[in-house]
């Protein structure tokens, strides 16, 4: 009966169409990958690999994450396809994730490749944290722009700044997760009760600081590099600036579940993952590939952001996560908005 | 009944005698037990999964490790280390840092006080039983095998939680100010927004039904506008009017509207409608004669208005009052937009759940939110139940008599909130129309390309008419034969009272506590029910489930104006009594039905609450796609979305009015003589 109905759940589940006769192996795969580039994700990888098809399961990094943990004794993903490397670390911690090392992995930049041989997950992209800088609404505030993450906390920014709530937020958690890592255990924690002084509210997600900027809702809103961009890019009087310390990044990042029915299949889609033509794909979303050399610079992406993008502990972070959470809660949330 | 009512007691005790069932009984009271069942198992077992899951715990049991150390040559001695000891020793962890979540870790170094990540004595750590579990950097370890590191490498070992069960996830809660002081914020928003509310829809009801000024009907459809959009959209408005770069920000002299001004203002707001019409309602019973007799006694106005106005409308207020207090304490999609760091205990289940997937402490922190809840409820039943009829055979109906001077005042004040009303929502059409706020004021239609942002596109405000549409059919289905069979059917006493019950509890489950509820229940694996978890299906049930009271009370209420009659005559000329309702009842209650049918249908589109964890990318809704536009920060699609919702709810107003009129005429023919 748990297995019939195991079966009739993976079949209904998310995209899945399942159809009865299938001369093709499927594959269901997990992934926080935007919606719109699905398709074309799954067209490329069948351009190599036409017997293989991909039924796309998709939903936002905090519920796949949370589907994947709740399913883990009973997975009903063979891949994990583009979701933050922090996930797919507590996955690992679970020992949900079977090591492999795909064709071709050694050509990616080592910092994209899970450290454990084999590699439990393979990066694939990256986000990177940056400051988005309102200039008309600052100027109107008479503030000077910041060009370091110590400077934001000057008396000057406060109530002018906006930044994700990690406890709701990936990149509110990275931003967090690289401060403690820049500025140590305990200079981290000072630094963000400083900051937290000038923070005029915390979003709930991580893209909103920097759209916030755009529409001069705030000054400065701490977001991410490729967000900025974008709205620079759709006509907002932004600057993206890249703290002098460092950034905090997480990546995106493909893995096998352990225990797939379709090994095979699944080892044949992490190979195409980390292919040439597969980073090309991910680059016209994503500024940072794993591949190096392949990343086309995006229109309006700041320069110089990948020689600041830190040496991250995912390790660390993931080890650490709950008990940062914790205690940046006991600190900074519920309290009243700051004047 | 067929029991003999006379003089029972004066008479010898006979035989007990039992009627026997007929077909028809077996069927009405299976039809019975059948939507009490749906109800059991979209509510009660839910809600059972719910608070079990609320005492689940995790905790760092320090028995199931085993530990040891070598000496500075990597030798071991043999000698096994016991963790609880160590800790006894070291007095390293407290009971309290052993209590944890379902992703906490545990460092180990912490019991060895001379250890040093560069020393090069070795450890070894294994679990005691099977099912321990600890990592070494991210790697799992859950066999009972010896893993040998050195000192550097020790560092790395975490240990896991194991779970268990107890009262460890409310100390937490009680323990943590972040998340107890919610509770206040959420009683004071209700609080304060209950009193304005109930104030203003007094004097709006009061103008609309006891005073000559013009353009009623015109106020009372303004009036009812905000039951028709999500109660995010003010929200929505209320940045443009008063964020940062807000059109009206002056008038706030420095207060930011991201707390709780903002949440009491937009509270007001999709509240107003349904405090109206509950005052309303009672102001527009009243004895003239009461009046008659306070003049004759030459009663000041304000005397008479303390007197005789309040205490005719008390319990509509008092009604109001507990309505619009649960609204708003179980509100999430406002506090959400525009609470800022003002947390309540809605948005805080919202965070606990998506943002840290905590479920055991979302769980905690509804049940905390449904006591106020539940106690609103409870109180406004029994104030209801006190309620005795107002108007009496040989009452007088009140006629206000033209006041000029009032009459003027009257209409001013009603204009006021009028545009307060009409303003929102035209503050959110200019929004979605304009094409970059503040820096671009042309008007174009790209805040409408829903299929370019997060939300789920056009796609979704399918899916929400689709909801809309199968919540409307299939709820008042059920919903309307489920009273039916309550209200009609004989005997079965203790049945029926203890439906009654059932039908009245959906009312008093917040919103985002069925929901949560839900996902325990239906996401469980082993439940067979498992299928419909993430398809269009369990949107509908909890739709149709958080509905349910209103949609049930209004039905009971059209039934019980037929008389038993229609049974006993049914029965006597032996037909089926299916027969009857679908022949007679449901013409007779056609009003009723498609009341109901429209209730539900405008819920269903509006409703954030309900759906917030049930949605899948496949049957993402247009209310969702308002909050999920909004929280990537997308203000002016969300906006059009928004206002998309209200003009197909507004729609489907003017089709049912239309439809009703037309179905009236025809099925209610024989009202006229």
């Amino acid at each position: 009966m748990k297995l019939n109905v195991s079966k009739i759940t993976s079949l209904l589940a998310g995209v899945v169409f399942a159809t009865s006769v299938a001369a093709e192996t499927e594959l269901t795969v997990y992934t926080a990958v935007e919606a719109e580039d699905l398709a074309r994700y799954a067209a490329t990888f069948n351009e190599t690999n036409p017997d293989i098809k991909i039924n796309w399961v998709r939903d936002s990094t905090g519920i796949i994450t949370a589907k994947l943990l709740a399913e883990r004794d009973n997975p009903q993903a063979d891949v994990v396809w583009g979701l933050a490397a922090t996930s797919l670390l507590l996955l690992k911690s679970e020992g949900m994730l079977e090591g492999y090392a795909p064709m071709g992995v050694e050509k990616l930049d080592a910092k994209f490749v899970d450290g454990d041989n084999p590699p439990a997950w393979v990066g694939m992209d990256a986000w990177v944290a940056s400051v988005c800088y309102n200039t008309v609404e600052a100027e109107k505030a008479g503030l000077t722009p910041p060009t370091s993450w110590q400077d934001l906390t000057d008396p000057q920014y406060a109530g002018h700044l906006i930044m994700p709530n990690p406890n709701s937020s990936g990149t509110g958690f990275l931003d967090v997760s690289s401060w403690l890592q820049i500025f140590g255990e305990e200079g981290g924690w000072e630094y963000m009760d400083a900051l937290h002084n000038n923070i005029a509210r915390y979003t709930h997600s991580g893209s909103k600081p920097c759209k916030l900027a755009a529409a001069g809702e705030i000054p400065i809103g701490i977001s991410f590099a490729f967000r900025g961009a974008k709205s620079k890019a759709a006509g907002a009087p932004l600057e993206i600036i890249v703290p002098s310390e460092g950034v905090g990044w997480d990546m995106e990042a493909t893995a096998i579940v352990a225990g797939t029915a379709n090994l095979e299949a699944a080892q044949k889609l992490v190979d195409f993952t980390v292919t040439l033509g597969a980073n090309e794909m991910y680059n016209t979303g994503y500024a940072v590939v794993a591949y190096p050399g392949v990343a086309k610079p995006v229109e309006h992406f700041p320069e110089g952001l990948l020689d600041k993008m830190i040496d991250n502990d995912f390790e660390f972070a993931a080890n650490n996560r709950a008990a940062i959470l914790k205690e940046w809660q006991s600190r900074y949330d519920g309290k009243s908005d700051p004047k | 009944m067929t029991s003999p009512s006379t003089n029972i007691s004066s008479m010898p005790p006979g035989p007990v005698i039992k009627s026997k069932l007929s077909r028809d009984d077996v069927i009405m009271r299976s039809g019975m037990i059948v939507i009490a069942l749906y109800l059991v198992v979209t509510l009660a077992f839910p809600l059972y999964a719910m608070l079990s899951k609320s005492f689940s715990t995790y905790r760092f049991e320090l028995s199931q490790y085993e530990m040891q150390v070598s000496d500075q040559d990597g030798v071991f001695d043999g000698a096994i280390l016991n963790p609880v000891d160590l800790n006894a020793a070291t007095g390293a962890y407290s009971d309290t840092d052993l209590s944890a979540g379902s992703d906490s870790r545990l460092p180990v170094t912490q019991l060895f006080p001379d250890f040093s990540f560069r020393s090069p004595v070795m450890y070894q750590i294994r679990n005691a039983q099977p099912g321990g579990r600890f990592l070494v950097g991210s790697t799992l370890h859950d066999d009972t095998e010896w893993t040998t590191l050195d000192s550097n490498s020790f560092r790395r070992v975490q240990l896991r939680p194991v779970k268990s069960t107890g009262f460890d996830n409310f100390v937490n809660y009680f323990s943590t100010p972040a998340l107890f002081n919610s509770i206040k914020n959420s009683l004071f928003i209700a609080v304060v927004s209950t009193v304005v509310t109930v104030t203003l829809a007094f004097w709006f009801a009061y103008a609309l039904n006891r005073s000559c000024m013009r353009f009623k009907g015109v106020f009372r459809l303004i009036a009812m506008a905000p039951i028709l959009v999500p109660s995010l959209l003010p929200g929505i408005a209320l940045v443009y009017l008063f964020g940062n770069q807000g059109m009206l920000k002056e008038l706030l002299f420095g207060a930011s509207i991201y707390g709780p001004i903002g949440i009491v203002i937009g509270s007001v707001f999709f509240t107003f409608p349904h405090a109206f019409l509950i005052i309303s309602t009672a102001l527009a019973i009243s004895d003239a004669r009461l009046y008659e007799a306070a003049s004759s006694l030459r009663a000041t106005p304000w005397r008479t208005f303390w007197t005789v106005t309040i205490p005719g409308a008390r319990y509509g207020l008092i009604s109001a009052s507990f309505v619009v207090f649960n609204l708003v304490i179980t509100d999430f999609g406002l506090p959400k937009v525009i609470g800022g760091q003002f947390n309540v205990l809605a948005v805080d289940i919202y965070k606990q759940v998506i943002g840290q997937q905590n479920f055991e402490m979302g769980a905690v922190v509804s049940v905390v939110l449904i006591i106020p809840a539940i106690f609103a409820f409870a109180l406004d039943r029994y104030v209801q139940s006190k309620q005795v009829a107002a108007l009496s055979a040989r009452s007088v109906p009140y006629q206000p008599n033209p006041n000029p001077k009032m009459d003027r005042i009257f209409l001013i004040y009603s204009s006021l909130v009028g545009l307060f009303i009409v303003g929102i929502l035209a503050v959110c059409q200019f929004a979605a129309l304009i094409k970059f706020w503040p820096y671009d004021l042309s008007l174009s239609l790209n805040n409408y390309q829903f299929d370019k942002m997060d939300g789920g596109g056009w796609g979704s405000y399918y899916n929400s008419i689709k909801l809309g549409l199968i919540t409307a059919v299939v709820g008042t289905a059920v919903i309307f034969f489920g009273a039916y069979l309550v209200e009609k059917s004989k005997g079965f006493r203790v049945g029926r009272s203890l439906f009654q019950m059932i039908a009245m509890l959906p009312m008093a489950i917040p919103g985002m506590v069925l929901g949560l509820a839900y996902i325990f229940f239906f996401n469980n694996p082993s439940n067979p029910l498992n299928v419909i978890y993430g398809t269009m299906a369990i949107l509908v049930i909890s739709a149709v489930t958080h509905f349910y009271t209103v949609s049930h009370l209004t039905a009971v209420t059209a039934l019980k104006q037929m008389d038993r009659e229609f049974e006993s005559v049914s029965a006597s000329l032996k037909q089926p009594t299916l027969k009857l309702f679908s022949r007679v009842t449901v013409p007779v209650c056609m009003p009723a039905v498609l009341d109901i049918s429209i209730y539900l249908f405008v819920n269903a589109m509006t409703t954030v609450s309900a759906v917030v964890f049930l949605y899948s990318p496949k049957t993402s809704l247009a209310s969702i796609a308002v909050l999920n536009m909004d929280d990537a920060g997308d203000i002016a699609p969300a906006a059009a979305m928004g206002m998309m919702i209200f003009y197909t709810n507004a729609a489907a107003r003017i089709l049912h009015l239309i439809a009703s009129k037309g179905i009236l005429r025809r099925t209610q023919a024989w009202r006229a003589r």
